[in-house]
């Protein structure tokens, strides 16, 4: 293929900002990766992409956290969907991630679908994919594959850990779990943990999946089939929370779908339904239901005050790490008081920690949307961070 | 508070506003500091570059909080009325509340806080006694509008004024002991009169202390 052999060569030919699809390596080969819930997944495989040149210094490591149904494709074109990245207007040259200041780093979640090992994947000592017989897996096993990660790429310690959502929740996890680690967190719409309500919706999503005849308790590839029309409905249930009232209104209202009025029967009549349908069928493309079970299953795990009597001040004492929480005010999943619960337990540790809160109606999933205040807060945080850490002023 | 009053770290600092000025200058080198309503960061700024502080701030404005972190400072969105009970006793070296005591709900609670999560505190605020005041009151009949009172009443944030009598009044109750105090002209310049005196009180359009807790 004439790549080099190695994989500071193979980052030596693209200086600033191209993009690679690392092949997933494989870890946890000699020691397996103990999991929160006891048991234990080795050799699992880490797929990853890179934008960006690691420095000599190797310390202008950005490690990029992606949400529920997010990938590794945080740039380029996505080799399933053919469209362009999930953070293409956030990560480049000159770009709020700045691709010829930093290396930016994103890896498929442990229990993903796109190259990391999860429940679609073959168990190695059966020869059949692990359906629900893949272990249960949480936000912190999540970070613990990310770590090997960073072991065997010889990166010691990340400028910042960046994500939005679930990538959030990694954000924090990190800074808990490998405070020495991480220079800086910046947990983007997120929470410390997951609340009743989020867990509440997932619960929905799940039930969607589980009673949909072709799901064959998690064995349904090896019946050739998939259930495509309960992960539908999940995803069309879960894009209602990533929006704002205020957003469906402007963009859909009650407008009718290709028809001057309303048919009386149950067809989309409307553009709004005709919406959710169209992000369920083109969901079901890309993500594997049992996957979906799994992350959600971790998400609903996600409590960073468990281990600390419930205390989330304790979950952080004497934290070195810079943090930078960021939430929107149409967001309603994870609505502006988690972040300012995390800012309060910080500020109880006199942590270094700034904390905005950005007015849009774009809803929860305004990390992932154009919100140029975003972008620039998100620039400003990093590149004060870098310049902290001895990296050139941009 | 050491002697080192910087006068080379002044020199070389880009251009603040003079009352600012006269803050930083009360400002250890390298120390803890959170800025209490820090705005826009303009104070906050000046001090992480030219005095090497571990800066922080609150600010109530998104725009204030924004324009900030755009820039690389550690600012949260917060309020002094309430978000000062988070940290921890003696978190700061220096806690400053600049123009911001009279726009909070318990300027007293306030207060008490900020040499509680810091050693000392500077607090500047703007006299309700300046002579100007005192004659847009007495003669006009209507409430002052100054340099540092821009507001008409219907918009102004501030909702609890205070002279510096008052302001020094309150200390000596709450046994705070005041380490300095200027009475600043309307140019923001010190004034030559005694920072707690009678001629501050009526010649001083603000007030800044420089107050410690009295030890235990």
């Amino acid at each position: 293929m004439g790549q080099p052999e190695t994989f500071e060569a193979r980052v030596a030919m693209h200086p600033g900002g191209a993009v690679e699809h690392h092949p997933a390596v494989i870890l946890g080969e000699n020691k397996p990766l103990r999991l929160a819930s006891g048991a234990e997944l080795g050799p699992f495989t880490v797929a990853y992409q890179t934008c960006g040149t690691l420095n000599a210094d190797r310390n202008n490591v950005v490690l990029v956290c992606h949400a529920l149904t997010g990938d590794q494709y945080m740039v380029g074109t996505h080799p399933i969907t053919g469209r362009p990245g999930w953070w293409q207007d956030m990560i480049g040259p000159s770009k709020p991630l700045d691709t010829s200041r930093y290396f930016i780093i994103c890896a498929n979640v442990l229990g993903g679908c796109m190259g990391t090992t999860g429940p679609a994947d073959i168990h190695p000592k059966s020869g059949k994919p692990y359906g629900m017989r893949f272990p249960l897996i949480t936000i912190g096993d999540m970070v613990e594959a990310q770590a090997m990660l960073l072991d065997h790429l010889e990166i010691d310690s990340v400028l910042a850990v960046v994500g939005g959502s679930m990538g959030a929740m990694q954000a924090l996890e990190w800074a808990h779990r490998y405070p020495e680690r991480v220079y800086a967190s910046v947990p983007v719409a997120g929470s410390a943990r997951h609340t009743a309500q989020n867990i509440a919706f997932n619960e929905v999503g799940r039930q969607a999946i589980i009673s949909d005849p072709n799901w064959h308790d998690g064995d349904y590839s090896a019946r050739g089939t998939r259930p495509a029309q309960g992960l539908a409905v999940a995803r069309m249930a879960a894009h209602i929370t990533y929006l704002s009232d205020e957003a469906l209104h402007r963009k859909f209202g009650r407008g009718l779908q290709d028809r001057d009025q309303v048919t009386y029967g149950f067809e989309a009549d409307f553009q709004v339904e005709s919406y959710l349908r169209h992000q369920g069928r083109t969901f079901v493309e890309r993500f594997d239901a049992n996957s979906y079970l799994y992350i959600t299953r971790a998400m609903d795990y996600f409590d960073l005050t468990a281990e600390h009597d419930g205390s989330l001040q304790a979950a952080f004492t004497d934290t070195p790490v810079r943090f930078c929480l960021i939430s929107f005010t149409s967001d309603w999943l994870f609505p502006t008081a988690e972040s300012r619960a995390v800012v309060h337990a910080l500020n109880a540790n006199a942590a270094n920690v700034s904390f905005v809160e950005i007015d849009t109606d774009k809803g929860h999933d305004s990390f992932l949307l154009d919100v140029p205040e975003f972008h620039t807060i998100l620039a400003g945080f990093l590149d004060g961070v870098a310049v902290q850490r001895g990296l050139v002023r941009r | 508070m050491n002697n080192q009053t910087p006068v080379t770290a002044a020199a070389r600092a880009a251009p603040i506003r003079v009352d600012l000025q006269l803050i930083a200058d009360m400002v250890e080198p390298g120390c803890r500091l959170l800025d209490v309503g820090c705005g826009d960061g303009a104070l906050l700024r000046h001090l992480v570059q030219n005095k090497s502080v571990d800066g922080r701030g609150i600010e109530i404005s998104r725009e204030g909080v924004n324009a900030c972190v755009r820039e690389g400072l550690s600012v949260i969105q917060g309020d002094a009325d309430t978000d000062l009970a988070d940290y921890p006793d003696d978190a700061f070296d220096m806690v400053v509340l600049s123009q911001t005591l009279q726009a909070t709900h318990n300027p007293r609670l306030v207060l008490l806080q900020l040499l509680r999560i810091g050693r000392q505190a500077i607090v500047s605020f703007p006299n309700f006694a300046y002579w100007n005041c005192r004659l847009q009151l007495a003669f006009g009949g209507r409430m002052p509008v100054t340099e540092s009172l821009n507001n008409p009443w219907y918009t102004t944030p501030n909702i609890h004024f205070c002279t510096i009598r008052d302001f020094t009044r309150l200390c000596r109750d709450e046994a705070i002991i005041v380490e300095r105090s200027y009475g600043l002209k309307n140019d923001g310049s010190k004034g030559g009169f005694s920072g707690d005196g009678l001629f501050a009180n009526v010649l001083g359009e603000q007030g800044v202390f420089l107050l410690k807790r009295e030890p235990l």
